[in-house]
């Protein structure tokens, strides 16, 4: 157990120490949240449908950004480490496999978590609209979210077949999933085939669970967005502890 | 050295897809002895080291390690063995002591780690990033993180491959301290020179099997016993007179020096007594003796590079 908050507590700070990687997880969703809400939600006469854009949309997009980010830099993170034999070298210890991967979701988990709360403060002092949600409920969301959206990118990570691939391979799967997942069209009106795959995706469920969080609707309305979530995180992990390359 | 077998390996096999990579290999190790595993790229040396490591699974065979499953017992042997991996790296911008105590935090054993870093010339470098070491000090600290927990038995893998003659010098000093402090060492190479010089037993291994195992020297006497002197002479007769020494074979190279071949231990003696009672004049005097490396073209039928 120790092990586990040694390995997390060290990949912290060695992340810390590469600026670029730190800037974009951390900072990009806040940054881009803001601007998009300002120039947006700072016209004199906004349509309602813009309204609705700036006031819900936009900050549930915010925050899936955050949850793909922290995915795809686990995927970039995990194809790495595995290519240049720091997978290896860990599981020559004795450190459990699971402990190994497990630090890995703890510290993404962290970054999301801090990038939320930069989210909020931004939110309160620079985003047009006021932002009344309860940021507990959604950051326990999006915790629950990217969880389970981090089952799939062990699934990619193990697909991937070089480093150098891992970052363009996740973004080719992951964002197209946000297409579909209702935030921008709603799954009713797609045509019946993407409606019946979207119901297959995790990020519909997780946008489900996050939209409804942050209308302030109970977690007992997205009992079912919860289930899929987790049977998502049970099949993917299942999956993955069969199909996971340590080299 | 007391003959008890630290590493008994029997049968062992691993497929890799339709490639057998190791074939029936059986070979021990013995308390207190640096044991090499020897051939070229891709001959099976580091699946069989992994799997006997317990890192690798293996097809087939049985492996006993300091009494244990190396596969079943995993997590038990990693606590007494110390394993350093074949070009092995460490995130880019971890610190030389935060590796360290990483690596202490993880066994229930472990040695003094300032003193241990100390040991191995890397007092100075404890704040310094991982990528920012040369391939010398990357392998005394992969060194270093297998020493640890004061192991019984340390896994070596490649160690000095990419390293320049003066850095693998300073590792084999290392190694053979380390044996000094009464542990056994397992050892991989593709270097002859390092396995003559620092290995007390040797497994030549080449396309997954067990060529032959023994000491260096040993493994010399058996399979290239044959001894050469060169010698540069004007005596036009010195053919004929050394051709008199018994078992010898004697010819001239296109330089016109004479080559005096022969099985017996004693050829030196031979050749010498034989210029002394004849007075020949000699201005140039070479001995040859055979090498690991050509006890391994004998037995393969290639050089190690190939």
């Amino acid at each position: 157990m120790s092990g586990l908050w040694n390995l997390a507590w060290l990949e912290i700070k060695i992340f810390a120490r590469e600026p670029l990687g730190f800037i974009s997880t951390i900072i990009i969703p806040v940054i881009m949240f803001v601007v998009m809400g300002r120039s947006l939600g700072g016209r004199a006469d906004p349509s309602e449908r813009l309204r609705t854009f700036v006031s819900a949309d936009l900050p549930v997009f915010a925050v899936m950004l955050i949850a793909l980010n922290a995915v795809l830099s686990l995927v970039t993170i995990i194809a790495i480490y595995r290519e240049s034999g720091i997978l290896k070298r860990l599981r020559a210890t004795p450190l459990r496999p699971h402990t190994i991967l497990t630090a890995h979701v703890l510290v993404k988990l962290i970054f999301t978590s801090v990038t939320l709360v930069l989210l909020a403060l931004a939110g309160r002092r620079f985003y047009p609209v006021a932002l009344d949600v309860s940021w507990f409920s959604l950051a326990a969301a999006l915790i629950v979210s990217s969880v389970s959206i981090m089952s799939l990118g062990f699934l990619v990570a193990s697909l991937v077949p070089t480093a150098r691939f891992a970052q363009p391979i996740g973004t080719l799967i992951l964002y197209p999933m946000l297409g579909m997942s209702g935030l921008f069209v709603p799954i009713d009106s797609m045509p019946p085939a993407m409606q019946t795959l979207a119901h297959f995706l995790p990020l519909t469920y997780a946008v489900s669970l996050l939209r409804g969080i942050w209308l302030g609707e109970g977690w007992l309305a997205h009992g079912w967005d919860v289930a899929g979530l987790a049977l998502v995180c049970a099949v993917c992990t299942a999956l993955s502890s069969r199909v996971f390359r340590w080299e | 050295m007391a003959a008890s077998p630290v590493i008994q390996v029997a049968g062992l096999r691993k497929r890799y897809g339709s490639t057998l990579a190791v074939n029936d290999v059986s070979f021990e190790v013995y308390d207190g002895e640096i044991f090499g595993l020897i051939g070229p790229n891709g001959a099976g040396k580091t699946t069989t080291m992994e799997c006997v490591e317990g890192v690798r699974r293996p097809d087939g065979g049985q492996i006993s390690v300091l009494g244990l499953d190396s596969f079943r017992d995993v997590y038990a042997l990693q606590q007494r063995v110390g394993v350093q991996l074949q070009e092995a790296h460490l995130q880019k911008r971890i610190k030389v002591s935060e590796a360290v105590a990483l690596w202490a935090s993880l066994y229930k054993t472990k040695v003094d780690t300032g003193k241990l870093l100390g040991q191995l010339g890397l007092q100075d470098k404890s704040n310094a990033w991982f990528m920012t070491l040369s391939g010398g000090q990357k392998q005394r600290l992969f060194i270093a993180l297998a020493l640890i927990n004061d192991p019984e038995l340390v896994f070596l893998d490649e160690l000095t491959t990419g390293l320049d003659p003066q850095a693998r010098h300073a590792i084999w000093d290392l190694i053979r301290g380390i044996r000094a402090r009464g542990k056994t060492i397992f050892l991989t190479t593709h270097l002859m020179e390092e396995a003559e010089r620092l290995c007390d037993r040797v497994a030549i291994i080449n396309h997954g099997r067990i060529v032959d195992i023994n000491s260096p020297a040993g493994l010399i006497r058996k399979h290239c016993p044959q001894r050469t002197v060169i010698l540069t002479t004007e005596d036009a007769t010195a053919d004929e007179k050394l051709r008199a020494i018994s078992g010898v074979e004697v010819s001239r190279d296109d330089k016109g020096a004479v080559i005096v071949r022969g099985d017996a231990a004693d050829l030196m003696t031979g050749v010498i007594a034989c210029l002394a009672d004849h007075r020949i004049r000699v201005t140039d005097f070479q001995t040859v003796v055979p090498t690991l490396e050509d006890v391994f073209l004998k037995l393969t039928g290639h050089t190690i590079r190939q």
